[in-house]
């Protein structure tokens, strides 16, 4: 099996609220404090969802859809805030120009902005992340594999999701890894093109663990072929 | 001698080896906790446990604990509740009084170290006297959304003295010029409030308190006062009951003081007398096995809070993998997933609407309890609770080994 110009590192991390002091108690005041929330605030109620829910997901998979379905009582604005996937922007100031695009769009087809009088205000929190090396580092697809099955589910969150969002690796650490140090691009393409949004940590880990254990068995049979 | 390795049976997999990980980055900083008391109520029953396992990862951790006389525990627990929104009547001189021993208090006790995290109200004060080295940080765990106003312009002076505060929720905080960090309280799974319990053990702790298990039991654990309702929740018992065979046993603990609540307990008690299936349990504070197996024992467990910080009693239900149907306040909505780990409401008429809905689909009591402990393991374990003190530890005070 083929060893790689570097070895993955895996890290892992945990993320410590903080509490920006902002708070919006309607739809139109939402749309204020989105405009002027730290972009480190988008990314916590958007992208972070996947770290606080690593097994399953409430209805909705951002926290702006669930506060305004709840809270609100606008199922319209939660629907259309569910389908902004934080996934296909480049940066959160694209992402947060989004947000606030759809509720404004929204906003302007109603006669009176709805606010959370029977529900609680929405309370904006930032995250700081703090790396933790794993210790687990990993020079082929095999080690890599056993790695990934075994690391604390945060490692995947880091590599896949901060590291995309946060940290500007556009394809994620493991595709990056496979592509350049492995020389793996065909499989790097394939756990790049895996669907995060509305799904966990853990899903995405079985998927990337399957995408390894074909590849690994392919890579063994063309060992053998040969002879 | 409590370990972390005794955690990772129980914690989510990998996080023991991430926090040994993230212990080796703080190896050697001295991490401070000063708190009113080493026994009794929920801070120092965390601390009980949280302390010993970080110095088992090899933090220099430690807990002081600050002194006074009568009266300054009298003006502390006046000044708590007042933060938490009571009406007091708190002097002048008791503020001084106050001061007074917290100074008295810092010139005991050694109080450097890299971070201070400094709970509650009684020792908020040692601020004033604080070494000109290491970070101090006030960890707040009540709920500070509508405090008495001229006891909070009196405290907001030492608070804002902090170089950060935390809270457990968002909603809890007050306006401050410094960062405010959140972190959810915990349960420690290994705790006799929480570990696990065999079927024989839940049957004697049971039967001790002369609880039969004949039929479902409903649960509510919090004392006999208006701001828990006992009222309310007899009032949904009795809902379901024209339709199920249940069992509600009511757990106090201790009495409340007030004349309001002195007439909650009457008239809990007089109800009870009439109906055998409400049993009325007054059991003292350390009664952490006997709760432990109630909550095992309860069908469904039901929490009605007007006020009760975050009620951390929820996880520990859920932790017994246990539907709760829980009021909309406090914290509750922040532990309870609708429909997934259990359910919050507003009404005695939506609690019982969901207690029938939960006791005619016994699959969804078994889902959603399900649900629930996973919930818990996740997010209110006490190895989650340390992971955010060490991520704290790591982010303020910088350098990392």
């Amino acid at each position: 099996m083929k060893k790689a110009g570097a070895p993955f590192v895996f890290i892992g991390c945990i993320e410590l609220l903080e509490d920006v002091g902002l708070r919006a108690q309607s739809e139109r005041e939402l749309i204020e404090r989105l405009e002027e929330v730290p972009a480190g605030s988008i990314f916590y109620h958007t992208y972070g969802y996947f770290l606080r829910h690593r097994y399953f997901v409430g209805p909705y998979a951002n926290d702006f859809a669930t506060w305004a379905v709840v809270h609100l009582r606008d199922q319209m604005l939660g629907e259309r805030l569910a389908v902004v996937d934080p996934f296909e922007f480049d940066t959160l100031e694209q992402l947060r120009e989004e947000l606030i695009s759809v509720i404004d769009d929204h906003l302007s087809h109603l006669s009176a902005v709805p606010r959370a009088d029977y529900g609680e205000p929405f309370y904006f929190v930032q995250s700081h992340v703090v790396e933790v090396p794993t210790g687990h580092e990993a020079w082929g697809l095999e080690e890599f594999r056993g790695c990934l099955a075994d690391v604390d589910a945060s490692a995947i969150y880091y590599h896949l999701v901060e590291a995309r969002a946060r940290l500007g690796r556009r394809s994620g650490d493991f595709a990056a890894w496979l592509r350049e140090s492995l020389s793996r691009p065909d499989l790097a393409e394939h756990v790049e093109r895996i669907d995060l949004y509305l799904s966990s940590l853990e899903r995405v880990r079985a998927r990337v663990l399957n995408l390894l254990v074909e590849a690994i068995e392919q890579a063994e049979e063309a060992y053998q072929e040969p002879t | 001698m409590i370990k972390i390795e005794d955690y990772r049976d129980v914690a989510p997999q990998g996080t023991v080896d991430l926090l040994l990980k993230l212990a080796e980055k703080v190896r050697g900083r001295r991490f401070l906790h000063v708190s009113m008391t080493r026994y009794g109520g929920g801070v120092a029953e965390i601390l009980q446990r949280l302390v010993p396992i970080m110095v088992d990862l090899g933090i220099e951790a430690g807990w002081e604990i600050i002194g006074g006389d009568a009266e300054f525990f009298s003006v502390t627990k006046a000044i708590h509740a007042a933060l938490e929104g009571e009406d007091q009547i708190i002097t002048d001189e008791m503020l001084q009084h106050y001061l007074e021993m917290n100074r008295l208090t810092a010139l005991k006790l050694n109080l450097d170290a890299d971070l201070v995290l400094v709970h509650d109200s009684p020792p908020a004060s040692l601020v004033e006297h604080r070494p000109p080295e290491g970070t101090w940080v006030w960890r707040c765990h009540v709920d500070l959304s509508s405090p008495h106003r001229r006891i909070w312009n009196f405290f907001r002076r030492y608070v804002t003295r902090y170089d950060a505060a935390v809270f457990s929720l968002p909603k809890f905080s007050q306006k401050l010029g410094i960062p405010k960090f959140i972190i959810h309280p915990s349960i420690d799974p290994l705790s006799d409030k929480n570990r696990d319990l065999s079927r024989r053990e839940v049957q004697t702790l049971l039967a001790s308190l002369g609880v039969p298990q004949d039929k479902p039991l409903l649960l509510q654990v919090g004392p006999f006062d208006r701001y828990r309702d006992p009222i309310g929740i007899i009032n949904a018992y009795r809902m379901v009951k024209k339709h199920h065979d249940v069992r509600l046993v009511l757990v106090g603990g201790g009495s409340a003081a007030g004349s309001e609540n002195t007439d909650v307990h009457e008239v809990v008690r007089d109800t009870a007398t009439h109906d055998p299936d409400i049993v009325l349990l007054d059991l003292p504070p350390d009664a952490h096995l006997q709760i432990n197996a109630l909550q095992r024992a309860a069908t469904v467990v039901l929490q009605k809070s007007a006020r009760d910080g975050f009620a951390i009693g929820i996880a520990e239900a859920m932790w017994k993998g246990k539907p709760v149907i829980g009021w909309a306040s406090g914290g509750i909505p922040a532990q309870i997933i609708y429909d997934v780990t259990g359910y919050t409401v507003t009404s005695v008429e939506g609690a019982a609407f969901r207690l029938r809905h939960l006791l005619n689909n016994p699959e969804l009591v078994a889902r959603i309890g399900g649900a629930g402990r996973e919930h818990v393991r996740r997010n209110f374990l006490i190895t989650r609770h340390l992971s955010d003190y060490l991520a704290l530890l790591v982010h303020l005070t910088g350098r990392s080994t």
